[in-house]
């Protein structure tokens, strides 16, 4: 089945404007009409707004019950289109229909039902309150669908972990023209270096320490250099790896400029190995080594923020991702791709571990999209000359409860550790803008306060 | 001996919605569509618009022989199945021809019911059940002074519409006291047979044809109350009944149709019933009914596809919810659910402005949505079968859904399914 574009609602952002439902009638009834709109808001009880459209189904059941064959899903675009000329005006799909996406519309004298406007639906371009967005991820699959999978079929991983996609969605993009280096973590774990022999990709990989990743891809890429062959140099690793005892191969190469891109699956410690902090496990943080009991309270220490010190090496190109967001990711790949060729490039994505961060396997992308949304984490992207830029700004964050509770590691939480990370978001988030306000590279910083962790 | 993996026996919604959710389990099993007309599949409910000249004949094609290509099936149309082998698992062909199957869904539908009035099969009269009766009526129409509708069901309605306007006089004779009575109550019928009066259609209801007699001009139908109709064309439109004579003999159970569970598998391994012709349980009340309506039929039609391809997706049927959309002279009648005959703890909210021909009734039992009927009154018919299938408690809500039951439905909907 394929994959198509489509309008996404977020309640929580709608002010109950009508701004979309007028766009939305001027170009389809010509009329300032709003209950002619194809698309409804509907006000709730209690507040708030809820949506009435149609979701162009994959399996749509109003085009099933059409005795006329007059709706048909369009195999390019997944629209579903209504045809004058063969509908009866029976209504039967309106009875297939479970979200008021096709209605009798009294004044047209048959049915009508959202077009998404031919890719290009008014109604997203007149919310102002972003509570309407036109999600075109779908095209990106379908583009990445067409390009070879270069990861072995099945995985080793634990239930509902977000590496598998990682690893297809990243090696598809880079292609085959690649030296893959996997250091020990859940990405080796999952497969790439295979089993009884056999490695788990379709390029060669190799499994360094985690102490050399950097420097033995130098070496690597150096050699193809000189033999005259274009080929990637690529490095999938975990943050422990990257933030600790890799990390003075990792600044070394960073700081020579070698063409190297650099990924960094960040799921805030050493979870392949039974859950161990690392550097780059947040404050309060429940792993094995900083355990809760009648003393231990998590992690007494902030993470480091391995990407700004990154950025500090000022590589060719820096980034921030997650895979709630992968037209963002995809976009952020692409560039990075490219100044690999240049420099040192280096993609940090933040990554939930459904194990070891304690939630249900289902809930990976959501709780993803929660960090990001809450600005537990945030997503940017820094080039030399050009300095830093919010990729994915969150002016109005989700309360930070939501996604602190979504989580069984921070269930011990104390007011005073939620303060306490509260505070430092605040602070990191108010450091990023500055940066991001700043303009060229580095200028004008002021380092934010380092905060102090209490007891 | 052709073999195929799938083999489907009917080629209207519910072989159809089979058909592409087979695909979508398993692209690759062969699968074979038999449809005993001899053209590209086409639905039942369409034929009224090809008598009224909206929908052409050769344009109301569900699936086109390009589809049949890329889904990769045998079409087989103009075949008919005389006979089921279940033990060797061979459907026998009319003409003589075997086809063996693995899995074999029985779509096979129904077909009018000609009711046992003396000189009736003497008299040529119409049905309305295939494209070939649509046609021949159609053809018909101009010609047609006067007409008599047996039956004051959907077919019967329609089929008096179209005869009306096309300008001839035309009576309904119908047993029961209201027309459409399996879908609204005195009430809501009222409405509609007023609108039938208003053009000219005489409505016989609460009365029986005892008697059909052949006459110069066409046919005289003689009333039980007495006195006879002169009329020069007759429509039967009393009702269908499940086509399942050529399953004699091969061990599936049959009742009134074919006897299916909840995965509309019927008795017999290896052998599913959708549609028409399945007889499976009711939403309401667990017992196993006809529920001849298009909806359902799809429904029916793909989970038995899942079914039939092993699908893990599969969730059991919840069971049947009547349900009708009517449009007459430009007007729109819903019916979603039943009105609770036969219940307890009921309480309704009915709103009727019949000068306005505008009529709501809404039923609930237990603050859970059992039925929701209007006339004029714009509803999602959708949102509202989920919300009956859900058992979606109404409780916090209600004083809304009463007010407001398109609004205060799509609120739900989109907190609760979006």
């Amino acid at each position: 089945m394929q994959a198509f574009n489509t309008i996404a609602f977020k309640p929580e952002q709608c002010t109950g404007c009508n701004d979309c439902m007028v766009a939305c009638a001027e170009v389809k009834t010509q009329t300032t009409e709003i209950s002619r709109s194809r698309i409804q808001i509907v006000p709730a009880d209690g507040g708030g707004y809820e949506l009435a459209m149609c979701r162009q189904c994959g399996d749509p059941k109003c085009v099933s019950n059409c005795p006329a064959a007059a709706l048909a899903k369009d195999d390019g675009t997944g629209v579903i289109a209504w045809d004058g000329n063969k509908c009866v005006n029976c209504l039967l799909c309106t009875v297939g229909c479970a979200y008021g996406g096709i209605v009798y519309e009294p004044a047209a004298g048959h049915v009508v039902k959202c077009d998404s406007c031919g890719g290009d639906p008014v109604c997203v371009k007149a919310c102002g309150e972003g509570a309407l967005k036109y999600v075109t991820t779908a095209e990106l699959y379908k583009r990445v669908g067409d390009l070879e999978d270069l990861f072995v079929p099945g995985l080793a991983g634990c239930q509902g972990c977000n590496t598998e996609l990682i690893m297809r969605h990243t090696l598809r993009r880079v292609g085959p023209e690649t030296v893959l280096a996997t250091p020990p973590g859940c990405i080796p774990g999952m497969g790439s270096v295979g089993y009884n022999g056999m490695v788990g990709t379709k390029v060669p990989v190799f499994h360094p320490l985690l102490t050399n990743t950097a420097s033995m891809l130098a070496g690597v890429k150096r050699f193809y250099k000189r033999q005259g062959r274009k080929v990637t140099a690529l490095a999938l690793a975990g943050d422990g790896g990257a933030s600790d005892v890799g990390f003075q191969s990792l600044s070394g190469a960073a700081e020579r400029g070698e063409q190297i891109l650099f990924i960094v699956v960040d799921n805030e410690g050493y979870m392949n190995t039974g859950m161990q902090r690392s550097s780059c496990t947040p404050y309060g943080a429940w792993t094995s080594t900083t355990p809760v009991g009648e003393r231990g309270k998590g992690k007494t220490q902030d993470a480091k923020n391995l990407p700004l010190l990154m950025m500090m090496h000022n590589c060719a190109y820096v980034a921030t991702s997650s895979t709630a967001f992968m037209e963002d990711f995809y976009e952020k790949l692409e560039k990075a791709m490219e100044a690999s060729e240049r420099g040192f490039a280096y993609l940090h994505l933040y990554s939930p571990c459904t194990t070891g961060w304690r939630f249900p396997a289902a809930q990976n992308i959501e709780v993803a999209r929660k960090a990001v949304e809450t600005n537990f984490v945030m997503l940017w992207e820094f080039e030399p000359g050009q300095g830093l830029r919010l990729s994915h700004p969150i002016d109005r964050p989700r309360p930070l409860a939501e996604y602190l509770k979504a989580q069984g590691k921070y269930k011990h939480l104390s007011p005073e550790q939620i303060e306490h990370i509260q505070r430092s978001l605040d602070e990191n988030a108010e450091f990023i803008r500055g940066l991001a306000a700043g303009g060229s590279a580095r200028k004008g910083v002021t380092l934010p306060r380092v905060p102090i962790a209490p007891g | 001996m052709q073999e195929t993996q799938y083999l489907i026996v009917g080629a209207s919604h519910a072989g159809l919605s089979a058909l592409r959710t087979l695909r979508m389990a398993d692209s690759e099993g062969s699968l074979t569509l038999i449809n005993r007309d001899a053209c590209l599949p086409y639905s039942p409910t369409v034929l009224p618009y090809v008598v009224s000249g909206r929908s052409q004949p050769d344009n109301v094609a569900l699936q086109g022989e390009a589809d049949f290509e890329k889904l990769k099936v045998a079409y087989r149309p103009g075949k008919t199945v005389r006979a089921i082998d279940a033990k060797a698992q061979v459907a026998t062909l009319a003409d003589g021809e075997r086809i063996a199957y693995q899995k074999l869904l029985v779509a096979s539908g129904a077909r009018p019911i000609v009711p046992a009035i003396p000189g009736l099969t003497e008299v040529p009269f119409h049905v309305l059940r295939t494209l070939d009766d649509a046609v021949q009526l159609r053809v018909r129409l101009a010609s047609i002074k006067s007409a008599v509708v047996l039956g004051a069901g959907l077919i019967g309605m329609h089929a008096a519409e179209n005869l009306a306007k096309a300008g001839a006089e035309v009576t309904i004779v119908e047993m029961l006291p209201h027309v459409l009575a399996a879908y609204f109550d005195a009430e809501a019928s009222s409405i509609i047979e007023r609108a039938f009066i208003g053009k000219g259609v005489t409505l016989r209801t609460g009365e029986k044809v005892v008697g059909v007699e052949k006459t110069a001009k066409g046919c005289s139908i003689k009333l039980q109350s007495g006195g006879a109709i002169e009329a020069d064309a007759l429509l039967v439109g009393v009702g269908v009944a499940p086509i399942v004579d050529f399953l004699a003999g091969s061990g599936v159970a049959i009742d009134r149709g074919v006897l299916v569970d909840d995965t509309m598998k019927t008795s017999v391994e290896n052998i599913w019933a959708a549609g028409d012709v399945a007889q499976a349980k009711s939403f309401y009340t667990g017992e196993k009914i006809l529920n001849g309506i298009l909806p359902d039929a799809v429904e029916q039609g793909r989970i038995a596809g899942l079914a039939m391809a092993g699908d893990s997706g599969l969730k059991p049927y919840p069971g049947g919810i009547p349900l009708n959309t009517y449009t007459f002279f430009g007007q729109q009648a819903l019916s979603v659910g039943v009105d609770g005959e036969g219940m307890t703890d009921l309480e309704i909210e009915k709103r009727v402005d019949a000068a306005a021909n505008r009529y709501l009734k809404i039923v609930l039992r237990n603050n859970r949505l059992v039925g929701i009927f209007g006339i004029n009154r714009p509803f999602d018919s959708g949102v509202m079968w989920e919300l009956i299938q859900r058992r979606i408690d109404l409780a916090p809500v209600k004083a809304q859904f009463f007010a407001q039951p398109r609004e205060t439905a799509r609120v739900l909907m989109s907190r609760t399914w979006r």
